[in-house]
Formats: C-alpha cells, sequence, structure tokens
C-alpha cells in the first residue's frame, strides 16, 4: 500500500524563517519527495493550531505518515505523537526533523543551509514509509520510594512523601540525619536558630510511620528501572543494639577516649570514640567508632558495656545488607566545603586564627565547642576585629569557576552574629555583593546599618609578618580596595574563609551507581536546567538540594518538595509507559555468543541456559542500540532504528549524490558534502 | 556579535602581542593583583585598573601610566589571578609599546632598560659597574647619595669589576638580534 | 650525573661567592657542571621590557648553544631570573609556533637553531634537592649547623609562575626549609619566604625597594634569625648591598647577613668558609658563623601561643590527613 505522507515545516518564528527558505522547501519536498501528498509550512508547528492542522489532515486527508520538520526531538517529538494519536494515527508513524539545532542556528550561508535541510527532509520521509506501529509497555510503579541523603532537601522530601501516604525509605551515610544544617547556628536573612527550625522537622522524621530511617548507612548497588528499582542498602556496624538501646547516653558519658571530631564539629572540637553527633540527633542511638575504640584497639575497655543499663552494646555487630524494592529513588547527597589549604595564602592550617565558615558556625553554636562563645584558636580570647573573605575556592578558574550562591549572605550573617556577640569590628572582602533572593538585599542593607564594613576587593594574602605599627600580633588582610584603587592593609585578630560549596568527594561514584550524570564540575545533572530541575535523564531518579548545585535552605527545601510532588505524581497513575523502541533478538539466528550481555550498559539482557541463547528486558532496555551494533550474528534488532530504516535515512541524506552501479547508498563519501 | 577584541581595538592590540592573553577579556575587576603587588602602593593605578583603562581604550593614560615600569615582576598576581591572565608579561607588553611611542614621561626606568641592553648588546654580558655609573650619573645624582660606598665596598670585597667582560660570539649575538628587532617594533 | 651550566652575569662578580660554593659542592655531590661555552646574558627584566623579538633570541642562542653541548639534556641556572628566563623561553616555543618561528629565524642569523623541549631547565636548588636528595645531603654532613636560626629566603622566581608544571607550592613551599634543617640549622617559619625583594626597583625607585628589604628584615629579626638564606644573586644583593642604606632611610639597625644555601651545604659538609666566598658580604656573617658548633643550642621562644585545655585544635593540614 502507498503510504500518504504529510510533511509540515515549522518557521519557528524567524528561528528557522530566518535561515531557510521554507516556502521553497515546502514546495520542493511536494514536488520531489515519494509518496507526500501535502507539504505545508507554518509559522509555530507547536501551537495548538499548528497540532489541530495536523490532525485535521491525517482525518480530513488520509495521511497514514506525518515529518514534521522543526526543532529537536527532544523539545516537541511528545507534542507531535499526542496529535497523531489524537487523530487516531499511531504516534510512532510520526517523524522530527531538526532544523532548527542541525540546520539554522549552525549554518550562515542561506544556499547551504537550503540544501541541507533538503537532505535532511528527504531522510526524514525516505525513513518514515518504513515506520511500523509500536505500542508502549504499560508497568506498576511500586509506591515505596528510596531518599538517599538526610539533609534538609532529603528531610523535607520524605515528609512531603511521608505525608501524602506514601513509604518512604530515608537512608542517612552519617549516624544523625541533620545534614550541614544542622551544624549551623543562626539562618539567614531571618536570624532564626537553624536548630529551632530543623529539629522538629527531624523528630518528625524519626517518629512518622511512613519513614524507614537507615542511618550510618550507605546505598551499595540499585538496579531495575523506573517504577521497580531494587537497591542494596549496607548499614554499618553501630556496635549497639537499636531494639535494645534507651538513648540514655551513659555510654557516651563512661567512654575514656576523647578525639577531634572532623566530621559534625569540623575538626573543631571533641567527641567520644562512642558518641551521636550532636545532643539532637535523630536516630537517638549513637555510634562505636571501630577506629578510635580502644577495645578494638586494644582488646581491653568495654567501659560502655559494662556501664549499659539494656545490655545494648553488641562488640560482635556486623555490617548487615539489606535489600528493597522501590519505584522512585530521590538523591539528595548535599556538597562538601572546599578544602582552604588549597590557597596557602590565606594561611588555613598555618595561621591559627584562620577559621573556615563551618568551624565559624559550629563556634557560634551554643551546642558546639565553645558553647557559642566566640574567641580565637587559644579557646578564650574575644576578638576585636574580624575579616570575612567570600569567594574562597570560588570564581576562580584554578578551584571552581561557578559562584557558590550563599556566600555572600553567611557572611552578612557572620558579621552579624560577631558583632552582636562580641562587638568587635567586622569587615567583608567582596568581589561582587549578591544577595539573590526575597529579603536579601534588605539584609545587606541592614549590616550596613549595623555597622559592618564592606571592602570591595578580592584578597591577596593573609599574613602575620607585621610591617607597620599596629600589626605586631595581628593577622594583617591585605587586598587592593578597588572602590579608590588603593592597597590596603587591615589588621585583624580572626579571619573567616567563606569556603567554596564543591560537589561530594564521591559525587561521579554515586552517579555512576546510580546512573545518572555529572556536570564537569562533579554536580548532579538535571533534566532541563530551567523546565526540569529536579528530574534527571533517567526515569524514576530525581535530585534535590545541593548535589545539583550551590544553594541555599530555601532552595533545597523547595527541590525537596519538588521532587517529592513528582514522585507522588508517578505513584498516583500508578502505572508508568515504557517506550517500545526497544531491542529484541531473533532467537533463530542468535548463537549464543553472550557477547551482548556484558556490554549492555543497563543489565537488560539475560542469557537462557536452557535455549542457550540471550534475551532482552524490554522494560530495562532502553534502546541505546550497543547490542544491536555488537552482534556478530546480526539477531539484535532495534525498533524503530532497523536497518531498513537507517539504510533508508541515509539514502535519503544522499539523495543528490552522484549514483553508480545501483550501490549509492553504500557510499558513504558524498555525505560529507552538503551539510557544508 | 560585538567582539571585545575586534581587530585595531588597543585591547586586542595589548593581547596580539601576550602570549595567552586571551583571557584579560574576562577580568573581574577583583583587585588580586592590585592587592598583591608588592610595589602597588607606588604605582598611579592598579594593575586591575590598568586593565578597565584598557578595555576602556584609554590608551595614552595607559602608555603613560608608572605601572608597568613599577612591577617588579614577582609573579604573584599571575598565580593568584582567578582568570588566568598572565599580567606580568601583560607588563612587559605595556613597557615595549610605551617604549616604542615614546610616551612615558618619567625617563628614570625605560632608561635603565636601555643602559642595561645597551651594554648587553655591546659586549654580550651586563656590566654591573658601567651600568652603575653611567645610569646613576645622569639621572639625579644627588639622590643617590648611597650609591658611592656601596659600590667602594663591593669593589673592597671583590664584587664589582671595574672593565667589562666581553662574550668571543659578539658578532654572532648581534646579527641575532639585529634579525630578531627587523621583525617587528615590539 | 652531567649538567650543562648557566652562570649568568651575576656569578661573573657581585655573586661570585655563589658560583664558588655551587661549584664545590657540586663537586662533593657528584654533579658534574659544564659551563656553557661563551654564554651570553639572558636579558634579565629589562631585554624584554624593550623588544621581545630581541629577547627570545638573546636567550635563544644560550639555549641553542647548550643543547650542542654533547650528551647533555639537563641545564642548570643558580640565579632565579636567569631560570624562569631560560625556561620561560623554552616554554613559549614550545607551545607557540609563532614564538618558535620568531626565535628559530633570529637564532638563524647567527647560524643557530633551538627545538623547543630538547633541554630540561632547572634551578639549582631543584637540583640539589631532587638528584642528590635529602638523604645524600644529610649522609655527607661532618658540620651539622647546629643552633643557626635560619630564615629560609626562596624569593619570587623559583616558585612562580609555575610553567610546566612544578611541584613546589607557589605561596609556601618548604624544600629549602627541609634542606636546612637536613644540614641540622634552625629553620624559623618565615612568612615572607617568598616574598619580592625589591627586584629592579633598588634600581629605578629605591625608595620602593627599601620599603620591601625593610619588611624582610624586620620579619626575620622579629623572628631571631640569625641569617637569611637565599637562592637568587639578586635577593642577595637587595637585602645585603643595600641593608645599611635602608637602615640610614628608616633609622633602624637591622644587622641581618645574607648568605646562599650553597654556602649553608658548604660549611655542613666541612669546607673551609673561604673557598665558599663567605667574608665577602656586605653584612658581616662572623656572629652567626660563630655559633656553629655552640655546645648548648639555644632553645627558641616558642612562637605560637601555648596549646591549654580550653584551646581548640589546629585544623590538620592536607599532608597529615
Amino acid at each position: 500500500m502507498a503510504e500518504r505522507v504529510g510533511v509540515y515545516i515549522c518557521h519557528c518564528g524567524s528561528n528557522i524563517a530566518g535561515t531557510v527558505d521554507v516556502e521553497s522547501l515546502a514546495q520542493w519536498a511536494k514536488d520531489t519527495l515519494d509518496g507526500v501528498v501535502l507539504a505545508r509550512d507554518y509559522k509555530f508547528m507547536c501551537s495548538s493550531l499548528g497540532q489541530e492542522l495536523i490532525e485535521e489532515d491525517i482525518k480530513e486527508q488520509g495521511l497514514t505518515r506525518v515529518v514534521v520538520a522543526a526543532c529537536s526531538p527532544h523539545l516537541h517529538e511528545k507534542t507531535f505523537r499526542k496529535a497523531c494519536s489524537n487523530a487516531g494515527l499511531n504516534p510512532y508513524l510520526c517523524h522530527m526533523v531538526s532544523l532548527r539545532e542541525q540546520v539554522s542556528w549552525v549554518t550562515e550561508d542561506k544556499v547551504a543551509a537550503f540544501e541541507k535541510a533538503k537532505a535532511l527532509l528527504a531522510a526524514g520521509v525516505r525513513r518514515v514509509h518504513l515506520h511500523e506501529e509500536l505500542e508502549p509497555t504499560e508497568v506498576p510503579v511500586n509506591p515505596n520510594t528510596l531518599v538517599v541523603g538526610g539533609g534538609i532537601a532529603g528531610i523535607q522530601a520524605s515528609l512531603e512523601l511521608a505525608d501524602a501516604g506514601y513509604p518512604v525509605y530515608l537512608v542517612e551515610r552519617e549516624p544523625s540525619i541533620g545534614g550541614h544544617m544542622a551544624q549551623f547556628d543562626k539562618t539567614f536573612p531571618t536570624l532564626d536558630c537553624a536548630a529551632c527550625i530543623l529539629t522538629p522537622k527531624m523528630s518528625d522524621v524519626g517518629g512518622h510511620p511512613n519513614i524507614h530511617l537507615m542511618s550510618y548507612a550507605e546505598v551499595e548497588e540499585v538496579t531495575g528501572y523506573v517504577g521497580n528499582f531494587s537497591a542494596r542498602i549496607r548499614k554499618k556496624a553501630r556496635y549497639i543494639n537499636e531494639a535494645d538501646c534507651t538513648g540514655c547516653g551513659i555510654c557516651i558519658e563512661k567512654c575514656p577516649k576523647r578525639v577531634v571530631d572532623d566530621v559534625f564539629e569540623v575538626g573543631l572540637g571533641y567527641r567520644k570514640a562512642v558518641y551521636r553527633p550532636f545532643p539532637q540527633a535523630v536516630p537517638k542511638f549513637p555510634v562505636i567508632d571501630r577506629e578510635d575504640c580502644t577495645y578494638f584497639e586494644r582488646g581491653t575497655c568495654r567501659a560502655c558495656e559494662k556501664f549499659c543499663p539494656t545490655e545494648a552494646i553488641d562488640f560482635e555487630q556486623v555490617d548487615e545488607y539489606v535489600d528493597l524494592e522501590v519505584g522512585n529513588v530521590i538523591l539528595a547527597t548535599g556538597y562538601d566545603l572546599f578544602d582552604c589549604t588549597k590557597i596557602p595564602q590565606y594561611g588555613y592550617g598555618r595561621l591559627a586564627n584562620v577559621f573556615t565558615s563551618l568551624e565559624f558556625e559550629r563556634m557560634c553554636n551554643a551546642a558546639g565547642p565553645t558553647e557559642g562563645k566566640i574567641v580565637l584558636r587559644d579557646g578564650v580570647t574575644t576578638p576585636k576585629s574580624v575579616a570575612l573573605i567570600h569567594c574562597v575556592g570560588s570564581r576562580d578558574k584554578r578551584h571552581n569557576p561557578y559562584c557558590s550562591a550563599v556566600c555572600c549572605m553567611s557572611a552578612l550573617k557572620f558579621g552579624h552574629l560577631v558583632m552582636e556577640k562580641t562587638g568587635a569590628e567586622v569587615t567583608s572582602f567582596y568581589i561582587d555583593m549578591r544577595p539573590l533572593h526575597k529579603n536579601y538585599e534588605e539584609f545587606y542593607d541592614r549590616l550596613q546599618q549595623e555597622g559592618m564594613h564592606f571592602v570591595r576587593g578580592r584578597v591577596a594574602e593573609v599574613s602575620d609578618a607585621a610591617r607597620r605599627p599596629g600589626e605586631e600580633g595581628k593577622l594583617i588582610v591585605q587586598a587592593e580596595d578597588t572602590l579608590i584603587g588603593r592597597q590596603r592593609r587591615i589588621p585583624v585578630d580572626m579571619v573567616i574563609l567563606l569556603g567554596a560549596l564543591q560537589p561530594r568527594a564521591d559525587a561521579k561514584e554515586t552517579a555512576l551507581r546510580f546512573g545518572i550524570s555529572c556536570s564537569m564540575d562533579g554536580w548532579f545533572t538535571e533534566r532541563h536546567p530551567k523546565l526540569d530541575p529536579v528530574a534527571t535523564m533517567t526515569d524514576g531518579l530525581f535530585i534535590a538540594g545541593t548535589c545539583q548545585g550551590p544553594k541555599d535552605i530555601p532552595d533545597s527545601v523547595a527541590q525537596g518538595a519538588a521532587a517529592s510532588a513528582r514522585v507522588q505524581g508517578m505513584i498516583s497513575v500508578g502505572t508508568v509507559l515504557i517506550e517500545p523502541i526497544v531491542a529484541s533478538i531473533e532467537e533463530a539466528r542468535c548463537s549464543g555468543c553472550r557477547i551482548c550481555n556484558n556490554l549492555c550498559p543497563f543489565n537488560a539482557i539475560d542469557y537462557l541456559e536452557d535455549k542457550a541463547v540471550s534475551t532482552i528486558n524490554a522494560a530495562l532496555c532502553k534502546g541505546c542500540g550497543t547490542c544491536v551494533a555488537a552482534c556478530p550474528a546480526q539477531a539484535i534488532t532495534g525498533a524503530h532504528f532497523n536497518y531498513d530504516q537507517i539504510t533508508a535515512e541515509l539514502e535519503g541524506i544522499l539523495f543528490d549524490a552522484p549514483r553508480g552501479n545501483g550501490r549509492h547508498a553504500r557510499r558513504l563519501e558524498p555525505a560529507l558534502e552538503p551539510a557544508s | 556579535m560585538h567582539d571585545p577584541k575586534s581587530t585595531g581595538s588597543f585591547l586586542s592590540e595589548v593581547i596580539a602581542t601576550t602570549p595567552g592573553a586571551e583571557t584579560l577579556i574576562t577580568c573581574l575587576q577583583c583587585g588580586t593583583c592590585g592587592g598583591s603587588c608588592p610595589s602597588g602602593p607606588d604605582m598611579d593605578y592598579t594593575p586591575r585598573q590598568l586593565f578597565a583603562m584598557i578595555n576602556a581604550g584609554m590608551r595614552d593614560e595607559v602608555l603613560r601610566s608608572n605601572t608597568p615600569w613599577y612591577c617588579v615582576a614577582c609573579y604573584y598576581c599571575m598565580v593568584r589571578c582567578p582568570k588566568d591572565i598572565p599580567i606580568t608579561d601583560l607588563m612587559y607588553s605595556l613597557k615595549r609599546i610605551a617604549v616604542r611611542e615614546k610616551l612615558y614621561d618619567d625617563r628614570d626606568a625605560p632608561d635603565w632598560s636601555t643602559s642595561f641592553i645597551g651594554y648587553v648588546e655591546t659586549n654580550g654580558r651586563s656590566f654591573e659597574f658601567g651600568l652603575a655609573t653611567r645610569y646613576h650619573l645622569t639621572h639625579s645624582p644627588l639622590k643617590k647619595v648611597g650609591v658611592g660606598p656601596l659600590a667602594f665596598e663591593l669593589f673592597s670585597r671583590d664584587r664589582m669589576a671595574l672593565t667589562a667582560d666581553r662574550i668571543r660570539g659578539i658578532d654572532q649575538l648581534r646579527m641575532i638580534l639585529d634579525r630578531a628587532k627587523s621583525l617587528e617594533a615590539v | 650525573m652531567s649538567y650543562a651550566y648557566y652562570p649568568g652575569c651575576s656569578l661573573t662578580h657581585s655573586a661570585e661567592p655563589y658560583d664558588l660554593s655551587t661549584r664545590a659542592i657540586c663537586e662533593a655531590f657528584g654533579l658534574a657542571l659544564a659551563e656553557i661555552d661563551d654564554w651570553n646574558c639572558c636579558g634579565a627584566t629589562e631585554y624584554i621590557s624593550i623588544n621581545k623579538a630581541g629577547a627570545y633570541g638573546l636567550v635563544g642562542r644560550n639555549l641553542a648553544l647548550a643543547s650542542e653541548q654533547e650528551g647533555v639534556r639537563e641545564l642548570v641556572a643558580p640565579c632565579s631570573a636567569c631560570y624562569l628566563n631560560l625556561r620561560k623561553v623554552d616554554h613559549n616555543m614550545g607551545v607557540y609556533p609563532s614564538i618558535e618561528a620568531m626565535t628559530n629565524y633570529a637564532l638563524a642569523a647567527g647560524g643557530l637553531h633551538y627545538t623547543p623541549g630538547s633541554l630540561h631547565i632547572r634551578h639549582l636548588l631543584d637540583v640539589v634537592v631532587e638528584d642528590v636528595g635529602y638523604d645524600a645531603i644529610a649522609a655527607k654532613v661532618v658540620r651539622k649547623l647546629d643552633g643557626l636560626r635560619l630564615a629560609p629566603y626562596y624569593g619570587c622566581l623559583i616558585v612562580r609562575p609555575q610553567i610546566n608544571g612544578g611541584t613546589a607550592d607557589p605561596e609556601y613551599p618548604t624544600h629549602l626549609d627541609r634542606l636546612l634543617m637536613t644540614i641540622g640549622a634552625e629553620v624559623v617559619d618565615f612568612p615572607l619566604k617568598t616574598h619580592c625583594c625589591g627586584g629592579h626597583m633598588s634600581q629605578i625607585s629605591a625608595e620602593t625597594a627599601y620599603e620591601l628589604i625593610r619588611h624582610l628584615l624586620q620579619n626575620a629579626a622579629d623572628y631571631d634569625a640569625d641569617a637569611i638564606v637565599c637562592a637568587c644573586p639578586m635577593c642577595q644583593f637587595n637585602l645585603d648591598a643595600f641593608q645599611s642604606q635602608v637602615n640610614r632611610h628608616f633609622g633602624t639597625d637591622y644587622n641581618i647577613p645574607v648568605l646562599y644555601f650553597t654556602q649553608m651545604i658548604g660549611l655542613a659538609l666541612g669546607m673551609e668558609a673561604e673557598e665558599l666566598g663567605i667574608g665577602r658580604e656586605v653584612v658581616a656573617a662572623d656572629a652567626a658563623l660563630a655559633k656553629i658548633g655552640s655546645a648548648v643550642p639555644e632553645v627558641a621562644a616558642p612562637r605560637r601561643p601555648r596549646r591549654d585545655d580550653k584551646a581548640l585544635p589546629m585544623p590538620r593540614r592536607r599532608e597529615e590527613v
């Protein structure tokens, strides 16, 4: 049966029509290409009027194939497939040709652009003749969700899902949830206490019937596909039996071993070998750190065991593995603070009174190592002057080229806290002040009024080498005050470095484990930077908070909520359609060589021992085509990308290439020409 | 599209004569260079200001500035610049353009450079004693009262020669330098 | 191991002690130095300020002559400015084809050619530390510099700019510190170790240089250093020869000798002060050198506030974690 093809050429305003003569292209298609019964050009094919045009033509002109030459299929393939479907045509009989991304945006020469548009259109029309009707597979969505990371973003996502009535597994690497926010003292710009607004949410998580919290645990492996993931969780041995522990804390009190706490107290304070990171920790159960514990080191002590009233200490405990079935995953794994020793001219690690922003947060926190007193490294002296250095490791090609987004506001907050608690003079050294969100500019205004000093200039160096009278015994901050064009040396007692927010050191491995991608910097990549910021290119996998990029608490909370809303949508529909563009194996031709089995990046191919052939799990297959290309027997076919379809497309590209011996489709060299 | 490096601009001229200086157009005016500069307090403009002036096409003011001549080539600005701008090398370029066009009014620094290279071109080696006497006696000798005793100190410790050393291949060196100078003025 | 040796103009006169001590310790360590025959001036910071092609031709001639020497791939320069000029020309010729063409076109007029990358250009300090090594140096020490407090002064151009990589930290290197500790000296944690000595400003705007020199001397004095130890003739000259003028200008009375690291090594290897050129510095080093071998080394006053129970732990540095 001869197919009746409709061709639709989109102007995309002037995006395409400004470069490609769309009217002549439509006329050429109608006059030249096989089976084209009508060819139209239209201002915006993606508008509802444009879509209706296609629908009417299918019904009235009896079209059996549709080709839309417009933007990239990434943007509107779904739109036009749906239009076809509305008119009763199988959506996979529609094909998109990218005239915008592949022609008008990348080709300035109008003649060359027209020739290239012809070739791509010819390819699309030849290919669409061979399209087959395909039907998506429907699979159920497991209502359980795995949330990875118990910082504020993960907490928000978990609570919203749980409150909506859906089960959540929240996995946290540290002994307690809370994340970086739990380390903070106050939050900008309202200055409410971080713990006061965070700990209620933490206890909600701890007590929620729909949340299964697994702290001190990590995700080892994830398999499966949207709606049906399996995850293996490793619960690290706590050496404390959670069922028996009442969280009374006697073990911590009796433990004789005190060590520097590098994680929660960022090296500024101490903890015991058996510890809870902070008093409001959720869950309340402590952890025995095997590395630090005297018993594990020398085989004696067991003080905690002797004093535990419920006999909850268990030195024989081992790591435990738990397998979970979930429908969706939300990653909220957070950030690491920049290693400030990498900028030696600021003296961190060498000059005692240079602190990082996180150290300062802990110092300011009433539950921290100094009980909230702002003091120098000697632990007693109150500083009379403090310098705040912005952009430490941010906006710097040598470290991180991006702006870390929160440091300006943190600096303002620190300035307020220092002045309030000590009355010290505070000077901020900034490149550009970026208080971007609601009520942030007003906070900047407030700090100016409170008497904080601002010097526009990136600090050159911090030194203890006195040069002028008044500098002895001080840290001298040297910078150009760019607003007056003069070098200044400002002696202070304390320097606080606003270190950059960086991707987690293991972000790349995490991305690999969950099958998503990272940007060059190492942040997890969203599906679309503006329109789909919490989804990823992997269906059923969502991201929230700072693992996606630097952001503050309000934005992290918003993303946590957004990711949860996306998951709730999936669960409430209950099923998900799996694209039918998958590979399949023709059993008769399969030799059982198993080459494809290990090549599949999605582990979608199984080997059937009894039949001695391989088979593809359509639900796991993403249609990437790796196995199709690799099969030595050509036993694997990719639906929608079979040999005949691709050959036809190539022939179309080469429509005006010199022909000879009937082998024109094999002659690939001229294909390079029409494009230029 | 507007190209800040478009041919003919002062910015493009400066970039073209400095290896690796394309990054100059990304200067974010943070002042790390001016803050780091050991002689910054004595410069009439900080390096950062100079870059803004180059961008604004203030050719004359830039080339008359003492900033490039006060550069001590310590390279602090270069290793600290967050945008990888080869600042020290840009200072050398500005000096060459200023010398070519005789725009820098205070002759002390350019004369030091030209005296120095004069001895190098004559002998193939620098000549500390000749340089010190020729330069210091022609440039406000009263201000340099300390130089006499210093020269004596060095001489008495056998650290200064009264005659210049000359390399054997001085003719070969001159041929190389003559051809080099024929290549470009700066 | 064999090296092409580029002394540079300073080492022939004002910094001759550096040349003497370099040759003496290299011989002791078995490093064979073959001076580049008929080398010329590197142009310092001045030639490139006047003419770019000429500056490349000037340095290019030295590289070409050195690369003609039999069996030599390593070129060593004790002067930091010479070292940087040689290294920079080699590097830029390799990276920018137009610079390579320009330089070799000029060199061809003198019948010479240089292929970038054919020499590995190194500073003497790096050669001593990397090729000899701390252990081998320690093994040869016969007179530990006990009781001598030294301020290690790297200056600028050994560690900056980081051309072709460079392993030392451009802001806070520690290899000279470690080297001086290896020969038994007490090393102060000199905060200005990579700050500028004033360079050519001592010639063209003396007051600018005086302030930089004063700051270095003040800092070394604050740390009770017996001597400043340097690795560059320009640094030595500015700090030593101008010290009395700095004192006059600011009304100060600094009296800190400035010696080369090669001289300190030579002393530790048991060589005589005279053969190392010691005694030719303007600020006399007698008092400092008299301390070597003193039976009761003075205990340095603590530089950091004493840690008490309330003190917060210092952050652990990268290499410790």
